[in-house]
């Protein structure tokens, strides 16, 4: 079947931009603000908030970290496939600081469940939030929640939220794919 | 590539340059996790280890001990000398009785080389070799690449010399193999006593004067003379050995070049290496001491991954 566009590049940026308005409205100038990306695909988008809120509304030096949650999965072992480790890149303390979290899509809850587990070694932040861009609602195996969403969608178990950046995917969209039967 | 192509760790020669590769990538992110104030993650917790040693060892067991325990791994550890190996009991009962307490994988050292490949055949753990007689050492020739790798950029065409014991050393028989199989060219150096017989088989240089070997060299590996070994006389006395194949100050100064300096410890100071060189910044004895850390929890982890519940 075709996939689904949940956000084409026009809205896709829309989304971004008001997503940037309400991280200003909490965290105003970022001075005791960290954006912390997911790896892997939350980078993808943390990146592109820091970009936009540093070109279009003039906010410098905002701390940007990137964090990897491999060692934290609680499907290690249980996959087929094996996991691929990506960096870690925290330059900075967190402690005192407020952090948002920043992943593409939230699911399960289980990538953010392990993302505050690692978070939490590093130090003790103020408070933590979480923005997804899309959030597949009623799926959840966890409690747990985003403070920002980019769009709620529902979705079945058997399709997939593909988000793509210009970057590394040659265009900026969000596609429901639907797997076929024996893709997972 | 994320996923080993063998099921233990018995010896160098039987990974290929990718498994060492994947190695060294993962290593890398254990090496940012032991820098972390919390240098702890849960990747192993459901995971227990057995330490096996029928040699003394200080060095590799208490880095295989802090690997594990920064993975959350449960871990018992066990010494020939205390147990009931000298009642008389095989290998293979051991190991079994101690498999029958619900243990995930074996990190063993045994004085008979072969050791770990006999008891990856007869029982289900993950057996990692910690050194078998005078065979293999392959952790230490993983951690040795990878701090040639850090200290210098790749391990692919740089020249290293290994000097001394090379006969009764498992360290130089994996670290042979393995810096073949990333490229790089090797040499061995010392005395003909302490070369064994079959060492042209293994695609190395021979050299008998260190002076010539530093001169050829961006690394130089220093072995230890394993005294505990000596049960005839290789050389005439330490003295002589020292005055031959010592490594001082004044002999490194006459390259006129930086020569990377190493050795596995335990070092035997004013024997094999001076004072002045060991403590020196061209050597790199302590970096491979914290990158053996990081090695052992990337083998282990990449090991236990492929261990299905």
């Amino acid at each position: 079947m075709k996939p689904r566009v949940l956000l084409n590049s026009i809205q896709l940026n829309l989304t971004l931009r008001r997503l940037c308005y309400q991280l200003i409205e909490n965290h105003n100038n970022f001075e005791n603000s960290i954006i912390m990306g997911i790896q892997p695909r939350g980078v993808m988008l943390s990146r592109r908030l820091v970009k936009i809120l540093h070109e279009q509304y003039n906010i410098q030096d905002i701390q940007h970290g990137e964090l990897d949650i491999t060692f934290y999965r609680d499907d290690f072992r249980r996959r087929i496939e094996p996991l691929q480790v990506s960096k870690t890149k925290i330059d900075f303390l967190i402690e005192n600081k407020n952090v948002i979290l920043v992943d593409d899509v939230l699911y399960t809850g289980r990538t953010t469940r392990a993302a505050l587990d690692s978070l939490l070694d590093y130090g003790r932040p103020t408070s933590v939030e979480f923005l997804v861009l899309i959030d597949r609602r009623f799926s959840r195996h966890l409690p747990i929640q985003a403070d920002y969403v980019g769009k709620t969608v529902d979705s079945i178990e058997s399709e997939r939220v593909n988000v793509m950046w210009k970057e590394s995917d040659k265009k900026d969209q969000v596609l429901l794919d639907v797997l076929r039967e024996n893709d997972e | 590539m994320s996923e080993l192509s063998v099921e233990h760790l018995l010896g160098i020669k039987y990974l290929t340059p990718e498994d060492i590769n994947l190695i060294f990538v993962t290593a890398d992110n254990f090496k940012e996790v032991i820098n972390r104030p919390i240098k702890k993650v849960p990747s192993l917790r459901d995971i227990t280890i057995a330490n096996l040693f029928f040699e003394n060892s200080t060095r590799t067991r208490l880095s295989f001990e802090l690997a594990e325990k920064r993975l959350s791994a449960d871990i018992v550890n066990f010494s020939a000398s205390s147990s009931s190996v000298s009642k008389g009991e095989t290998l293979v009962d051991t190991v079994n009785n101690i498999l029958a307490m619900k243990v995930d994988m074996v990190v063993m050292r045994h004085p008979n080389p072969g050791a770990g490949v006999f008891l990856a055949k007869k029982v289900t753990a993950k057996i990692i070799n910690a050194g078998d007689g005078a065979h293999e050492h392959p952790t230490q020739a993983l951690l040795d690449a990878y701090s040639i790798r850090e200290k210098l950029g790749e391990v692919s065409g740089k020249k290293v010399v290994i000097v001394g014991d090379i006969l009764h050393s498992r360290v130089a028989l994996s670290n042979i193999f393995c810096l073949q199989k990333l490229g790089a060219e090797v040499m061995v150096c010392g005395p003909t006593t302490l070369l064994p017989k079959y060492i042209n088989s293994l695609g190395v240089k021979v050299e008998h004067n260190l002076e010539k070997a530093l001169a050829w060299c961006d690394v130089a590996n220093m072995l230890r003379i394993q005294l505990e070994r000596q049960e005839i006389k290789y050389f005439p006395s330490i003295r002589e050995y020292t005055l031959q194949y010592g490594l001082t100050m004044e002999l490194l100064k006459k390259q006129n070049k930086p020569i990377v300096i190493m050795h596995p410890g335990p070092i035997n100071r004013g024997v094999e290496i001076s004072s002045e060189i060991a403590d020196s910044d061209s050597s790199i004895i302590l970096n491979q001491v914290e990158n053996g850390v990081a090695i052992r929890m990337a083998v282990l982890y990449l090991l236990a991954s492929k261990i299905k519940r």
